[in-house]
């Protein structure tokens, strides 16, 4: 269990980027979603130990991970999948897998996680993972690391992002069956409805701040709503130029 | 002949536990120390400098030749000159390579000159590691040449390797293609401490049609120093794409020159050149993985250098 305390993160200059964020992940599936901008990201970057809070504390089955680097957090069961993943030049994909797994994986392991993405462990096992691979096709890798360390917690950082829309269907298709044998939890921050749609609780991130926490039968449909009968986002822009005239 | 020193160096150059199969040459602290010919290749001494001549028949198929280079004997400096001749259609690999034992404190040095003659539609697959070890304090020093002529629609690979222990090289490549070959070199060089290696290419692009690939991955470490120089001429329709990528880390210094001159409309001739620290994310990544910050450099490292 992943338990947020009062979270707040402020950058260099001073501007807030988190307010106050109080959250537990306990059950299997929890969405974080919100606009751009609104901290989504620091916020798993901040469970994973890439950034420090400026405020709170977080604790994972009751110890107190503030503190701890991200080589000590992994090695206490976080996974983070990055929502841009990294290219490495020479790093095979069977090597980065052997790591994700943490031992020498034999190939038929590799296979299976691979496979699991929709990946043909043969064809990639031996290529790099550098510019000559696809942005849906790293991130794919990128998942199937996180499967390869079946870790109590994975953090996916918007996992559809720069993937076209025949791997999306895919990845539905992986965080549903993820869903039915996890036996730990998926923290995952997405805008897709379909996502959204296999969590238990959704979160509501907006301005650094959590603005809906609950259960996806009660918060998916107010957030439904709301896109429906939002005002479009370009009235936004036209408030503006309305006083200049 | 070959004392436990000797044996070691050989399986860091070579990976030779024993003696190895086909054609072999072996050469120890400047003499010969063992050869083997074949039916297919034949192994002369020169009689008028040291060094020899390798000679293998037109179209040898999958045969091998090992020409490892030992030098344990702190002081000594061995020069040696060997010239391959490949025979036409022939499909083969050499494996040579040089490591150096220096447990004193005078200088050694072996300074392999090596020149192919690849014929017409020959394959020829190229291997040599270098590597030095040893306690002493006299440096260790290689600076090898080779020399490239290939024919009329010749293949030549090289893998090039400098992984430890060379405080001071310079190597020099250089070729001259014709019509329809091809030349593909891949080097890769790490240097620590107050090592100094010096990587020099020069290329004539001459038949149409022929193409020189060159590519070098080096790592430097601590106050070391590197410099990549690499010429392409292209003198025909020909393509050359020559590619320095370099890893710095702590206060090493890496100096990459490209030259490329075209010397006709249809020489396609491209060059790239990337000196960079080790990303940050690629750290934090690994880090993800529960590996620490120096394992996960030494994997970024080893990986890179593959």
């Amino acid at each position: 269990m992943l338990e947020l305390q009062h979270i707040s993160y402020e950058t260099e200059e001073s501007r807030e980027i988190l307010h106050d964020i109080n959250l537990v992940v306990q059950d299997r599936f929890v969405a974080i979603t919100g606009p751009n901008g609104g901290g989504k990201s620091t916020l798993a970057k901040i469970i994973a130990g890439i950034y420090r809070p400026t405020g709170g504390r977080l604790l994972l089955d009751g110890e107190d991970i503030t503190g701890l680097s991200v080589t000590e957090r992994a090695r206490r069961g976080i996974s983070y999948a990055f929502q841009q993943p990294v290219r490495f030049k020479g790093l095979r994909v069977g090597d980065l897998m052997n790591l994700a797994a943490g031992r020498n994986a034999d190939i038929g392991e590799v296979c299976a996680y691979l496979s699991e993405v929709g990946l043909c462990a043969r064809d990639y096992i031996d290529r790099e993972l550098d510019a000559s691979l696809s942005g849906g096709e790293l991130k794919r890798i990128e998942i199937a690391m996180v499967l390869a360390r079946g870790t109590a917690l994975s953090v996916f950082d918007e996992p559809e992002a720069g993937i076209d829309l025949w791997s999306f269907q895919n990845l539905i298709r992986v965080f549903e069956k993820m869903y039915e044998q996890t036996r730990g939890s998926i923290l995952i921050i997405s805008h897709q409805e379909r996502i959204l749609n296999i969590a238990d609780t959704i979160v509501l991130l907006k301005n650094g701040r959590v603005a809906e926490y609950g259960p996806r039968g009660e918060v998916l449909p107010r957030l439904l709503r709301n896109i429906d009968t939002a005002p479009p986002v370009c009235s936004m822009l036209s408030d503006p130029i309305k006083e200049v005239r | 002949m070959i004392d436990s020193i000797q044996k070691k160096l050989l399986k860091e150059i070579a990976g030779l536990d024993g003696l190895p199969v086909g054609a072999y040459n072996i050469r120890a602290n400047g003499a010969a120390a063992g050869r083997n010919t074949t039916a297919n290749i034949d192994i002369i001494t020169k009689t008028d400098k040291p060094g020899i001549d390798i000679i293998i028949a037109p179209g040898t198929k999958n045969e091998s030749v090992h020409i490892p280079v030992v030098v344990s004997q702190t002081g000594l400096k061995d020069l040696v000159y060997n010239d391959f001749y490949i025979g036409e259609n022939a499909d083969v690999t050499i494996i040579a390579g040089c490591g150096i034992h220096c447990a004193g404190d005078s200088e050694t040095a072996h300074d392999g000159i090596h020149t192919f003659y690849v014929g017409k539609g020959a394959r020829l697959r190229y291997v040599e590691k270098h590597y030095g070890e040893g306690a002493g304090r006299g440096k260790r020093v290689m600076n090898p040449t080779t020399i490239v002529h290939l024919q009329e629609g010749a293949v030549m690979e090289m893998e090039t390797t400098q992984i430890a222990g060379i405080d001071d090289t310079l190597r020099k490549t250089g070729g001259d293609l014709a019509a329809g070959s091809t030349l593909t070199v891949h080097e890769k060089i790490m240097t620590t401490g107050d090592q100094k290696a010096v990587t020099d290419f020069e290329i004539s692009l001459n038949g149409e049609g022929c193409s020189a690939d060159v590519v070098s991955r080096s790592v430097a470490r601590d106050h070391s120093r590197q410099e990549f120089i690499s010429r392409i001429d292209g003198n025909t329709a020909c393509a050359g794409h020559s590619e320095c990528d370099a890893i710095i880390m702590d206060h090493a210094c890496v100096i990459a020159t490209p030259a490329l001159t075209a010397n006709h409309v249809d020489a396609a001739l491209i060059h790239e050149a990337a000196i960079g620290k080790i990303a940050g994310e690629q750290i934090i990544k690994l880090m993800t993985l529960g590996l620490t910050e120096e394992e996960a450099e030494r994997e970024i490292v080893n990986g890179f250098l593959k």
